[in-house]
């Protein structure tokens, strides 16, 4: 009866030792784990130049200018922004479904000596909201929420609203 | 947990109150053959009822559109994908330490099971990120964990069949599977600790689920339809592993009493 015993504190260290060891590790590489930067990040310090990076952030409101390049494929310049930092972005090519203002976004690229992110893909970044199109209408109608400004508000507010209009 | 059963004067010996009791093979076929039954159409039915309610009922994303449907498909398989392996873990753990001559079957049978699940997530969720981020694949640590995740299932799967002695084949995945876990908090917390391309969970124990109720319900049950499937199929895969290693051994007496009876 010991030896079960024995074998269940042999299991269990080996867990504990296994488990700071993977702890350790994935802290020691925090900073190279991270798939993109923010704005905030390269303002804090900017990569080597000519160095391509993944950036993310929000589509700013109001700063998407879309036109067709020289070449009739279609081009967006906006800016991509944290709240705190905003970053302007070039792109040739064509932009993903959800890509819209205020949506979250990941730009790989890399940044022009004159401070323009030239990005060769764009990937939309959904959140975590999900949501009936007449309870968006509802709450963008209410006031409550302007996508184009970001995230929705908070779920206790609207996950339980009913979508049929008077219900 | 090491209380030895109490002697009574039956003459069958008594059955043990805790799991050991299913470690006679006749009383574990016995008390699953009831149980199987049920559980396959508890899964069917509540599988058909949710799929339902999740493709038909359920109203559309406001900006996913249709799309948002393979959430009723990739969220229950990415879950099972992460709770299945953790019962393989206890499954190991309870072969190694107890001994357990069911845990090994079981963690054996569970693995292909949940190897085709992962997979499934995978595949759901490429088939939505191309639509939606514009991209079938990136490296971000949430996706890479995942695959990872995959590879653990594959690589016991794979272990536990690759010896000739099927007790060393089951000591080697229970090490393997037990080593695995440490990839369960990572593949959970991935969205948390580090920027990823895909987005936080929406459902949490903390908060209201960031989900309309309207999505939410046909969710859960579909979650629960396919999880009462995954139980069946491991069970049934089980009950099938048991009666093999009996065929087994009787024909394995059966040789050995020709052998003698040659031999005589």
């Amino acid at each position: 009866m010991t030896r079960k015993r024995r074998r269940l504190a042999i299991l269990l260290l080996c867990g504990l030792g296994l488990g700071s060891a993977t702890a350790l590790t994935l802290a020691a590489f925090r900073d190279n784990l991270v798939f993109f930067l923010s704005p905030s990040d390269l303002a804090a310090k900017p990569p080597p130049a000519d160095r391509a990076f993944r950036l993310g952030g929000l589509v700013e409101a109001g700063s998407v200018e879309r036109a067709t390049g020289a070449d009739g494929r279609p081009t967006a310049r906006f800016r991509v922004t944290d709240g705190a930092h905003a970053i302007s972005v070039v792109y040739a090519g064509i932009l993903p479904d959800l890509f819209r203002e205020g949506q979250g976004v990941v730009t790989l690229g890399r940044l022009g000596p004159d401070g323009v992110f030239h990005a060769s893909e764009v990937l939309a970044r959904h959140d975590e909201t999900y949501m009936p199109p007449e309870v968006a209408d509802a709450l963008k109608r209410a006031g409550h929420w302007d996508p184009s400004q970001g995230a929705a508000p908070p779920a206790g507010g609207w996950n339980t609203l009913s979508p049929r209009p008077g219900g | 947990m090491d209380a030895t059963p109490p002697i009574t004067a039956a003459a069958a010996p008594p059955a043990p109150r805790s799991l050991h009791r299913f470690a006679n093979p006749g009383r574990f076929l016995r008390a699953s053959g009831r149980v199987l039954p049920w559980l396959s159409a508890a899964a069917a039915g509540v599988l058909a009822a949710g799929v339902a309610w999740a493709l038909a009922f359920s109203p559309p994303d406001w900006q996913q559109g249709e799309t948002v449907r393979i959430m009723y498909v990739h969220v229950p398989m990415a879950w099972l994908a992460m709770g299945g392996y953790l019962a393989l873990a206890l499954a190991s753990a309870a072969a190694l330490v107890w001994r357990h001559p069911l845990a090994d079957l079981l963690a054996r049978e569970l693995s292909p099971v949940g190897a085709v699940v992962t997979a499934l997530c995978l595949a759901t969720g490429s088939l939505w990120g191309r639509p939606m981020w514009g991209t079938w694949w990136v490296w971000d640590a949430r996706l890479t964990s995942v695959l990872v995740l995959f590879f653990l299932w594959l690589g016991h799967a794979a272990l536990v069949r690759a010896f000739d002695e099927p007790e060393r084949g089951a000591r080697a995945g229970a090490i393997l599977a037990l080593i695995g876990v440490v990839n369960l908090p990572i593949v959970k917390f991935s969205v948390d600790w580090w920027n990823t391309l895909h987005q936080p969970a929406s459902v949490t124990r903390l908060g209201a689920p960031a989900m309309h109720v309207e999505m939410l319900y046909p969710l859960l049950v579909c979650a629960l339809g396919f999880a009462l499937a995954f139980a069946a199929l491991v069970l049934a895969r089980t009950r099938a592993a048991v009666m093999e290693r009996r065929i087994r051994a009787l024909e394995l007496a059966r040789a050995r009493r020709e052998e003698r009876g040659m031999a005589a």
